[in-house]
């Protein structure tokens, strides 16, 4: 059989990776240590002129079918791991014949759960990511997805302005449809309970879970979370026809839950007393595609909404809140926000995000401030911060040295 | 169609079933039947229903495997079980009970193999029992639920141990723990064994069929594997486009498919199916007569689709029977395969050109034909399917 590679971007780097080589077996020379989550296939992380892929050996059929299904998900514009490739015809020098290949782009900046974890936890930051977890979830199942492996090693995470974004990384089992009924909901959610209290009792028997976190208390807040979250984006709501504001505040609350309202069915009862409204397509992102409008700058929702109000603030500073929007964005952008992101090293730019340095310079601004008793400018809060507190960050473009096991179940024999 | 009474009172074994028979379960459970009563669901936004007036009666300890192409509706099926899916129309019930409106955690069935990861950290004991930590179950049932299972599984020696000390094997035993220590009144399992390999996923076949009947407890499974289904299924209910086609023991389904599609669906390699033309007593196979009661072509039209196995199959030795030109001789010492192809017109009297049909039969392996010889085949007596060629119904017996 011949090797046959289908990709979006042909890239003939490709060929040069040793396809027929068990996964496992691939000489460290090509590989990145890179930490990963909990898996059944053999997964590497493989270094390919200026990126890094992620490589899953797995039966061809379901190899077609996960690439199918990322690409569905990157056009639906949800947040997953960016399909590359496929590799199929995979035999050994002896012609003994070697599963498919799934290749996928390592996200960067991603943290698997387990590297978090690894890492000094503020105890607030497992309820900031289970809160992402639910995020992702509810966007998936608005866009008509079920994923039928809802877990912690299925989902990466970024630092997104003090909270997380999730990232979906595992399609293998998912479905898309038109849109799902409670039923498949219900039942990702199930899955969901009982996959992240495993990780986390996981997490517990390993040491990494602080004391007095419960498994189960953090995994029935994920589907509480998904709950609240659903019922504001999907619910509806009635009132007097008197009451027509309350058009407006149900769009305005969901603009600040980063949602904007494509679609809105509103209908009067029969006796043109009462108003019904119910959202009927919502999409996620409202801050980050405002402020990839006005910027260019393409960023996590929450880094957007950062990113807004500091522009707000600027407007009102300078006293412009009367000019076009864009121009004072352009401004901004090259007064404040680019100085700030450029000034940092080249050797620290892999510490974190640009996005999420700026994030993290203006918090740092704001506890010199109060320490200081009086506003410190943004230059000096600035100069503290690279000398200071950005040197002591992990690495976390790709996160090197944590030890993460393999635990195939299935797909292998002793 | 026909589907089993359920059996109160007793574990059933239907043929067709292997591994020992250690009842596990205690003389005084609930019948834990499973019945679907005209179950319907139609998915909002699709024209048409999913899942259409299923009935299907499942024995207490039986092994059911709803087979079926993609999108045939066993997912839905099984979560309509599970209490996950609406139900539009008709009724599920376990035992008597009647479980139609029910919340999936007031059933007592336990979805199986959802998530097999095996955690790490945690004690093999703990990784068949963590589940039921969840329910809330208390810390002295779970130990005596996991260590009855390990005992069943073989791994209580491994109890305190981490799964990374374990074979491959045992850890899929674990996996399989994880669901026994539910001990539910069904088990519901939804293409366990899909991204398995080859030889795994014949292996765990096995081990799974096997544990069910050990353990008696009335289960139902979802393959789109037709060979998965014939080889674990006390019964196989084949399902297309939301409809269920027959359901049966899987000998039964084997030689009386109740339809051509059934026929064409199970069995592999596949059944020969073709349009031939009746005469008189039978039906005509380029000058070679098959014959079919008189009754039982009554009102049949003037062809009917006429279904053969592989193996159901031998040379003529005069220039009747089905004409196959040999495209390929696959060899396996007693048989050989012949695959190839026949020229639907020299099968039909009257009718348009069908063209090339692919066609397979099994041949004595010591003298099998050569590629590019043009053969003529004839149906062993007694070994052939008719199909009314209008509605694909089974004709006569
Ligand atoms: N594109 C990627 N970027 C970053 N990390 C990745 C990527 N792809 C995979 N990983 C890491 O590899 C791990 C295993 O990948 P994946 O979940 O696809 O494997 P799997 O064997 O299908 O898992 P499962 O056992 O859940 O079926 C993930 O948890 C994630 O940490
Ligand atoms: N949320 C939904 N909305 C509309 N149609 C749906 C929805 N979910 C499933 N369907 C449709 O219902 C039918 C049955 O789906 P189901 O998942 O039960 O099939 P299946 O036999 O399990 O298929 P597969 O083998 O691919 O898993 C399919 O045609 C499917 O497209
Ligand atoms: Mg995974
Ligand atoms: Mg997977």
């Amino acid at each position: 059989m011949t090797l046959e590679i289908t990709t979006a971007r042909p890239e003939s780097a490709l060929l040069d990776l040793p396809w027929s080589t068990p996964l496992e077996e691939w000489p460290e020379s090509y590989l990145a240590a890179l930490p990963r989550g909990i898996s059944r296939h053999v997964v590497r992380f493989v270094k390919l002129g200026p990126r890094v892929l992620a490589v899953k050996e797995i039966k061809d059929d379901i190899a077609d079918r996960e690439y199918a299904m990322l690409r569905n998900l990157r056009r639906l514009d949800v947040p997953s791991v960016e399909p590359f490739g496929v590799v199929h015809g995979r035999t050994t020098a002896d012609g003994e014949p070697l599963d498919a290949c799934l290749i996928t782009r390592h996200l960067q900046f991603s943290l698997p759960y387990r590297a978090l974890y690894s890492q000094n936890l503020r105890p607030d930051t497992a309820v900031r990511l289970m809160d992402a977890l639910a995020v992702l979830l509810v966007r998936l199942h608005l866009e008509g997805f079920w994923w039928g492996d809802v877990s912690l090693s299925n989902t990466l995470f970024r630092r997104d302005a003090g909270a997380f974004a999730a990232y979906l990384v595992d399609a293998e089992t998912g479905e898309l449809h038109a849109r799902l009924s409670d039923g498949q909901r219900e039942h990702d959610l199930d899955i969901a309970r009982v996959n992240i209290a495993g990780e986390l009792m996981d997490l517990a028997a390993g040491g990494f879970l602080e004391e007095h976190a419960d498994p189960f208390e953090v995994s029935a807040s994920v589907i509480e979370r998904y709950h609240t979250l659903w019922d504001a984006l999907t619910g509806t709501e009635r009132f007097e026809v008197g009451d027509r504001w309350r058009v407006d505040e149900r769009i305005r609350r969901l603009n600040e839950l980063g949602f904007d309202v494509d679609e809105l069915s509103m209908t009067t009862d029969i006796g043109g007393t009462e108003i019904v409204i119910t959202p009927k397509v919502v999409d996620a992102g409202h801050h980050s595609r405002r402020l990839l409008r006005l910027t260019g700058l393409d960023v996590g929702e929450n880094q957007a909404r950062r990113l807004l109000n500091d522009l707000d603030a600027y407007t009102a500073a300078t006293d412009r809140q009367g000019d076009d929007e864009e121009i004072v964005a352009h401004d901004w952008l090259a007064k404040i926000y680019e100085p700030v992101t450029r000034a940092v090293p080249r050797e620290l730019t892999g510490r974190l995000e640009p996005a999420e340095i700026f994030h993290e310079v203006l918090e740092h601004r704001w506890y010199m401030s109060e320490r200081a008793g009086h506003d410190t400018p943004i230059e000096d809060a600035l100069r503290d911060y690279v000398a200071t507190v950005l040197p002591a960050k992990p690495e976390e473009k790709a996160v090197l040295g944590v030890d993460t096991e393999e635990m195939p179940v299935i797909s292998r024999f002793d | 169609m026909m589907s089993m009474p359920a059996h109160p009172g007793r574990h059933t074994l239907y043929n067709g079933s292997s591994g020992t028979f250690l009842p596990v379960k205690e003389g005084n459970e609930a019948m834990a039947t499973v019945t679907f009563d005209n179950a319907t669901r139609q998915y909002p936004g699709n024209p048409i229903p999913s899942v259409d007036k299923l009935n299907i009666e499942i024995a207490d300890g039986e092994f059911l495997v709803l087979v079926g192409p993609s999108g045939c509706g066993k997912s839905t099926s099984l979560r309509m079980l599970a209490g996950l899916e609406e139900v539009n129309g008709g009724r599920i019930l376990i035992g008597d009970r009647d479980v139609t409106n029910l919340s999936p955690k007031d059933r007592d069935v336990a979805m199986v193999f959802q998530n097999y990861a095996l955690y790490p950290h945690m004690t093999v004991a703990d990784n068949m029992g963590f589940a039921l930590k969840i329910a809330g179950v208390d810390k002295a049932e779970i130990r005596k639920r996991v260590e009855e299972a390990a005992k069943i599984l073989d791994l209580t020696p491994y109890l305190d141990r981490k799964p990374k000390a374990l074979s491959g094997g045992q850890r899929q035993r674990v996996a399989m723990g994880r669901a026994i220590v539910r001990s539910p009144q069904v088990f519901l399992m939804d293409e366990p064994l899909s991204n398995l390999d080859a030889k795994l996923r014949v292996q765990t076949r096995t081990q799974i069929a096997s544990l069910q009947r050990r353990l008696g407890v009335t289960t139902v499974y979802v393959t789109h594997d037709q060979v998965e289904a014939m080889t674990m299924g006390d019964r196989v209910a084949v399902l297309k486009d939301g409809i269920l086609q027959q359901c049966d023991s899987p000998r039964r389904m084997y030689d009386h498919p109740a339809n051509v599609f059934v026929a064409g669906f199970i069995g592999s390699p596949a059944m020969n199916l073709m349009e031939v033309p009746v005469t008189d007593g039978g039906v005509d196979l380029h000058g070679h007569t098959v014959p079919v009661t008189r009754e039982n072509l009554a009102g049949v039209g003037k062809n009917v689709t006429l279904g053969v196995r592989p193996e159901d199959l031998e040379l003529s030795s005069d220039q009747s029977g089905i004409p196959v030109t040999v495209d390929v001789v696959e060899e396996l010492g007693a048989d050989a395969y012949i695959y190839g192809s026949t020229e639907q017109k020299l099968l039909e009297a009257t009718g348009e050109n069908a063209g090339a049909v692919p066609f397979i039969a099994r041949v004595d392996g010591r003298r099998p034909p050569e590629k590019g010889d043009k053969i003529y085949l004839k149906p062993k007596a007694g070994h052939v399917h008719v199909f009314n060629a209008e509605s694909g119904l089974r004709v006569g017996d």
